[in-house]
């Protein structure tokens, strides 16, 4: 391939910078002590400390997992500070009284938030670094009786429903990173929709990682009661930092009788130089349980960023009749290494799955799709359709599949297509011959492969995925 | 067709070119004016489709020697993109299969591009719309080849086709038809090369590279040339297709090299 399209994919990070707000920050390294202080400067009730101290005791009796295709030095988890809040003002309420440092950070990151608030009509809970510090929104939501807070506030002031249903979807004992997390997250989301409520507006939150060597552990909970129904939307960015940052996020969800909630991600975090020096570490855990009947959960997801992605939202389908849907964009670029996929637990009689999966990978990345599709012998009259189609851009990436399927019945329907194609030389060549620049050409291949994901997505969001997705590959083909 | 005293639109003067080392055109030379078109004829690997992907600019190629001016301005200056927006037409013989970029959007994006170059005015999709639909006609295509994918699954026929209203929404000064009869029955061919002779005009010209009289029956052409071995070695008017039909190509070649003797 000609230079022209290396140098369309070579662009450094845009959002390479460090805020200068001061941090409250942990001692490095982690035993029960260190819980017990980080339960103690939150506040927490006497039960949550023994879910983190039972969490951690998991811990360190289970082992990082080496099955996902990826490769870095070990973590050394002692070298982690496990604690890091800026330094706390009086409580915010409103935007203006909100640190203008932290809101030139969005602005840099072009998403000047007040604006994106008043244009869009999205409620916006910043997270900054691991501790909320202004909440949007809060009010108009209220009147419909939703709740949608911090993580730390439910715990103050919700501790009946955080208590009823953290770890009942993803226990703290589910996979080694969920354990650590359960044992030492800080903040996160809390989003709780009554009965019958449909959300009138997607709710939004902007994580941001910011103190060199944290570890980042968010923990979200989202619980749609009977008939209701939300769309939650999570963008990421992150500074340029050379050592690596790892972070371990739990998602969980909920959806009772005839519940959907529909949870869309655009992941653009650090991912590490053209060399691959530095870059996150992206180990997430995000499940729904789809506990009722007629319930959905939908994931959309459209992954850029981040050294290393392991992630697998996934659904547990329950109830009768419930849906569960999985679209995913993974793009990787030089050094970058992606296993993710997503689990399909058909429980619950009658229930139906989708998965569509599109991996992008150039440079010397490896994209890999791992996927279970499981059918319990309850299940009958299950369905599920899987796509996994795999684009190469250059001659230097990978890309891998690894479909689990898994039926205990028979009378269940299970579909598995898979392609695997690539930019070529011709392509571009045609492109050209009829005016179209590299650039342009590489745009339109890639939102064509990626069409079926994308208009999943609520509007903006579909637009931001689309400008990011060209942006990554800018330079990555010729 | 000829007239006189018409401006020149391509000029190539004793152009080298190689692939991967080997040399493919050894001195080629051809001139070819507005309004007129040329048939070039010749054996498999006598360097026609390298000349046709040299002149829209593959990378696989490279230039040794000569000169290519088109419409007074250094060919080998330009990008591929450049060449295609300034007018250089190629009509693939093997069209490139795009899967997932849907026809319209692909045919407005490549309309608007070149329309932009040339300082006119861009198309909405619904105008766009009218105006590809009035173009599809010419070459009898159903509409819904425009929500296919470019060129995916498309039959050796329709394939053609695409290429063919490419060339008629583009309106290129230069339209380099490379094989455009192969892969094509025999009705496919009478509605292709129709729809190539509405587009033969005095403004622009048509270079045409076959194996096989049989396109040249419906596209009549002004000049043949007969082209071994990477050089043009013999130039006639159109009755000289029917000869090399009923003779082959042998004796060219023969007859060239006894002249080249003759003259030592």
């Amino acid at each position: 391939m000609s230079a022209t399209l290396q140098n369309l994919v070579n662009q450094p990070y845009k959002h390479g910078f460090v805020t200068s707000i001061e941090s409250d920050v942990a001692p490095k390294g982690l035993n029960a002590d260190t819980i017990r202080m980080i339960s103690a400067k939150k506040k927490e009730p006497e039960w949550l400390l023994e879910f983190r101290l039972k969490s951690y005791e998991a811990w360190l009796k289970m082992e990082e997992p080496t099955w996902p295709n990826v490769h870095y030095p070990k973590i050394d988890f002692q070298e982690i500070s496990y604690y890091s809040a800026p330094k706390q003002k009086p409580k915010l309420k409103s935007m203006d009284e909100v640190d203008p440092e932290l809101l030139r950070t969005f602005e840099k990151l072009g998403v000047p938030l007040h604006e994106r608030m008043a244009l869009a009509g999205v409620a916006v809970d910043v997270i900054f670094d691991s501790v909320s510090v202004a909440t949007t929104y809060k009010d108009k939501l209220a009147e419909v009786g939703i709740i949608f807070c911090s993580m730390s506030e439910a715990v103050q002031d919700h501790p009946e429903l955080v208590q009823k249903y953290l770890g009942t979807v993803i226990p703290s004992t589910d996979n080694f990173y969920a354990a650590l997390n359960s044992a030492v997250f800080t903040d996160g989301s809390f989003c709780y929709i009554p009965k019958g409520v449909k959300c009138p507006m997607d709710l939004s939150t902007y994580f941001r990682i910011n103190t060199e060597e944290s570890g980042q552990f968010e923990r979200t909970l989202i619980v749609a009661e009977e008939g209701a129904s939300v769309s939650y939307l999570e963008g990421c960015t992150a500074p340029a930092f050379s050592s690596n940052q790892l972070h371990a996020a739990v998602v969980e969800l909920v959806a009772l009788d005839n519940a959907d909630i529909k949870y869309s991600t655009v992941q653009n975090w650090y991912a590490g130089d053209e060399k691959g020096v530095g870059g996150i570490y992206n180990f997430v855990t995000k499940r729904g349980l789809a506990k009722g009947v007629n319930s959905r959960i939908s994931w959309t997801q459209v992954e850029t960023g981040s050294a290393i992605t392991w992630k697998y939202p996934s659904c547990v389908l329950l109830g009768d009749n419930s849906v569960g849907e999985f679209y995913s964009v993974a793009v990787t670029n030089h050094y970058q290494q992606a296993d993710t996929g997503t689990k399909m637990i058909h429980i619950g009689k009658n229930t139906r799955s989708t998965i569509v999966s599109k991996g992008i990978s150039a440079g010397h990345s490896n994209n890999s799709y791992r996927g279970l599709v499981k059918v319990a012998p309850s299940a009958t009259g299950a369905r599920n359709y899987s796509q996994c189609d795999s684009m190469l851009v250059g001659h230097h990436s990978g890309a891998h599949t690894f479909p689990y399927i898994q039926v205990a019945n028979n009378c269940s329907q299970v579909e598995h297509e898979a392609s695997t194609s690539k930019i070529g030389e011709d392509q571009l060549f045609y492109f050209a011959q009829r005016g179209i620049d590299a650039e342009a050409a590489v745009s339109m291949i890639i939102n064509g492969f990626c069409k079926d994901v994308f208009q999943q997505l609520p509007m903006e969001f579909a637009v931001e995925a689309t400008a990011l997705l060209s942006f990554k590959l800018e330079g990555s083909v010729g | 067709m000829i007239y006189p005293d018409s401006k020149i639109v391509l000029e190539v003067r004793g152009l080298c070119a190689s692939v991967n080392g080997t040399e493919i055109l050894k001195g080629l030379d051809l001139t070819v004016r507005r309004g007129e078109v040329h048939a070039i004829m010749g054996p498999n690997g006598s360097g026609k489709s390298t000349f046709s992907k040299i002149l829209a600019g593959h990378s696989a190629y490279e230039v040794t020697g000569g000169t290519v001016m088109f419409e007074g301005q250094n060919l080998f200056d330009m990008e591929p993109e450049e060449r295609a927006r300034a007018g250089v037409f190629l009509a693939f013989q093997y069209p490139i299969e795009i899967p997932g970029v849907i026809n319209s959007q692909f045919l407005r994006l490549t309309y608007n591009t070149v329309q932009t170059h040339r300082g006119k005015e861009e198309l909405d999709p619904l105008e766009f719309d009218d105006y590809v639909r009035e173009k599809m006609k010419l070459l009898e295509m159903s509409p819904d080849f425009l929500e296919r994918s470019v060129n995916e699954g498309f039959s050796g026929g329709e394939k053609k086709r695409n290429e063919i209203l490419q060339m008629a929404m583009l309106d290129p000064r230069l339209a380099i038809l490379d094989e455009t009869d192969s892969g094509l029955d025999i009705d496919a061919l009478r509605i292709v090369a129709n729809g190539v002779n509405q587009l033969a005009g005095k403004d622009n010209a048509i270079v045409m590279v076959t194996h096989y009289q049989r396109l040249l029956n419906y596209i009549v052409p002004d000049y043949v040339h007969v082209m071994e071995a990477g050089r043009i070695i013999k130039t006639g008017g159109k009755e000289l297709a029917l000869e090399l039909e009923a003779r082959g190509y042998d004796w060219v070649g023969a007859e060239c090299k006894a002249a080249s003797e003759a003259a030592a």
